[in-house]
């Protein structure tokens, strides 16, 4: 039987923020992300000889633009042990999310024309600014960390991105468009900056692949 | 501070000759005594021409040293040859140069108030702690700056004081900035600070306040910290103390308080962001405020500012049975937040430190309730991880303006419930 949660108390909440970043995964672009609004309900089961399963209800905001919301009901089972498989997450969206294909594919166009492979540091900045031409570039790291947030996450992280440090462009021959980005994760529970490298493909229509991700070792400055 | 002094010297000599062109003044920690020894070795090189503006005097504790470009790459070789860390602390002195000499012409010509502060924006510590010169001469019967102790850097430790007069008076005491990467928190304090000195007089709750209790506002509780923030990594959060044995430095201020110290909720690795310490109150900027607490002796509430995570949170965060008094808190909390929420539908959860985020011990607002200061609580403010740490300057005064009702709803309590 699952019990109810507090929605206030520190589990719930990490479970939340761990199926609002798989859900980005699954349902972002560099024209949409998806961040949690609220937490309605949760409950949790443990499961014996398998691990900890949370049942919520969420309500989630597009990034740019807050009166965009969805509910969500999803539930995240965190596996018991092996610290290498990462939590089954599964999800419903209750409605519509908008589209994007107009942002996504004058994005694609404008990157795909650029003469010289893009380059960009520090997004956001110390002061929080994001300048509106990288807000795209942004969003998908916020899309591709959702990934890595995913595959990394247990009952005793709660991971968001902190800042792009640095993004490349890769140019290809195809269809994809390739960054290699340096992040910076921030855990709230143990509070550590992770850097963290990982390699984004994207497409309008073949949506966010993260095909190499590894953590990085922490830089000491001092 | 010393440097200000060396650049006045600097500018006057230099006049408006680029006599600094390509010039570094690097960092350099000593590990050991031989370290040393090679250091003043290197100032004793007579074509270096290298000239230090912080000697070194002992292992662990920084010297600066000013290098003519010409000399920049062999003095670097030497350092990295023999394994002296360093840091490059200004990369080109006449580019500093030329700016400051650009900033204090153009600061000579604006009128120094507080009305022309800009409370949307990010500060450093120079302009934070000039503005508290000026808050100060703005409201002399209202408002003075206490130096409760010097951080691990020497830096002084101010504190403002807002008392109509009495003696001793039961107190309110309120931290920002005790993490130094939290930047949404000083930024809150200086509009908060500001805030209580134009309400004094015209806000009923203000006034009545102020009329009967004294208020210890500490903006800048972290300032070592907090210029690491400007100067080099803006993620910082601990304290830059150094470590005994180890290449990591600081130690997390918010874990090295006396209080549950030493349990599961801090680490003992000084690489760690929850390192606690070599022993409670070791850092300069913790034992401070301990001192100031206990010798005051009338502190009545005591409100430690954080960011991110939208919550308000009261003791224990080193245990979780609750505290004597939970049920009274939790009240007060949620109704806090409640009027927090009111201002822009901005939406807190609350409960005990150990309920809502984790276990966490040795922190400030366990060892106050401990000690007798029954109204302890922590803020967490915006945002929920969208900008995290990285808040938008455009959000300073949205967040500050809907904090202040909770703050006062929480000041409010303390004066109606004295105890």
């Amino acid at each position: 039987a699952a019990m109810e949660v507090p929605l206030s108390h520190g589990l719930a909440s990490r479970a939340a923020a761990l199926a609002t970043a798989y859900l980005c995964y699954r349902r972002g672009s560099p024209g949409r992300g998806l961040a949690l609004r609220s937490l309605r309900r949760a409950r949790r089961q443990d499961i014996s000889d398998v691990g900890h399963k949370y049942y919520l209800e969420l309500e989630l905001e597009d990034v740019l633009d807050k009166d965009s919301t969805v509910n969500c009901t999803a539930e995240v089972l965190y596996h018991l042990g092996n610290k290498n498989i990462a939590p089954d997450v599964q999800f419903t969206l209750e409605g519509e999310l908008k589209n994007t294909d107009e942002a996504d594919n004058i994005f694609y166009n404008r990157i795909k024309s650029l003469e010289k492979e893009l380059v960009a540091e520090n997004i956001p900045d110390s002061h929080g600014n994001v300048p509106p031409e990288m807000e795209p570039i942004h969003l998908l790291a916020w899309v591709a960390s959702g990934y890595v947030i995913w595959q990394n996450s247990t009952e005793n992280t709660k991971f968001q991105l902190a800042q792009i440090k640095h993004v490349k462009q890769v140019k290809r021959s195809d269809e994809y468009l390739e960054f290699d980005y340096m992040i910076l994760l921030h855990d709230m529970v143990s509070q550590e900056i992770i850097p963290w490298q990982m390699t984004v493909l994207w497409h309008p229509q073949h949506g966010v692949q993260v095909t190499q991700d590894s953590r990085q070792p922490k830089h000491e400055s001092g | 501070m010393k440097i200000l002094l060396v650049f006045a010297a600097l500018v006057a000599a230099a006049g408006s000759e680029q006599l600094f062109m390509g010039d570094q003044v690097l960092r350099i920690t000593a590990r050991d005594e031989e370290q040393i020894a090679l250091l003043r070795v290197l100032g004793e090189q007579a074509e270096l021409q290298v000239d230090f503006w912080r000697d070194p005097t002992s292992p662990g504790h920084p010297s600066d040293l000013r290098v003519p470009f010409p000399s920049l790459q062999a003095v670097k070789i030497f350092l990295e040859s023999h394994s002296i860390s360093y840091s490059i602390m200004i990369e080109d002195v006449q580019e500093l140069l030329d700016e400051e000499k650009k900033n204090m012409t153009k600061s000579r010509r604006t009128e120094r108030s507080t009305s022309t502060f800009d409370f949307a924006s990010y500060h450093t510590i120079e302009e934070i702690y000039d503005w508290m010169d000026v808050l100060v001469d703005d409201h002399p019967n209202l408002i003075s700056k206490i130096q409760i102790g010097q951080s691990y850097e020497n830096r002084p430790l101010y504190v403002l004081k807002f008392s109509t007069g009495g003696s001793n008076r039961p107190a309110i005491w309120l931290d920002t900035g005790i993490h130094s990467r939290e930047w949404i928190t000083q930024a809150t304090g200086v509009w908060t600070a500001n805030k209580i000195a134009e309400e004094y007089g015209q806000d009923p709750s203000v006034t009545a306040i102020l009329d009967s209790m004294d208020i210890f506002f500490e903006i800048i509780t972290n300032p070592d910290g907090f210029v690491f923030t400007h100067s080099s990594n803006r993620l910082w959060r601990k304290t830059r103390s150094i470590n005994a044995g180890s290449d990591c430095i600081g130690v997390d201020p918010n874990r090295n308080w006396d209080a549950g110290f030493g349990g599961s909720g801090s680490s003992s690795d000084p690489c760690s962001e929850t390192y606690r310490g070599p022993y409670a109150h070791s850092e300069s900027e913790v034992k401070a405020i301990v001192d100031f607490i206990h010798s005051h002796g009338n502190v009545k509430s005591v409100i430690s500012i954080h960011s991110y995570s939208q919550m308000l949170l009261f003791p224990y965060g080193y245990k979780r049975a609750p505290a004597a008094h939970h049920q009274e808190l939790n009240e007060l909390a949620k109704k806090a937040v409640g009027d927090l929420a009111a201002m822009y539908g901005t939406k807190y959860t609350y409960g005990s430190v150990a309920d809502t985020i984790y276990l966490a011990d040795g922190t400030t607002i366990d060892w106050t309730y401990d000690n007798g200061v029954k109204y302890s609580f922590t803020f967490e403010l915006r945002d929920t991880g969208r900008y995290g740490f990285l808040l938008p300057s455009t959000q300073i005064i949205p967040t500050a303006t809907e904090t202040w009702p909770a703050l006062l709803d929480i000041m409010v309590h303390v004066l109606e419930n004295p105890y």
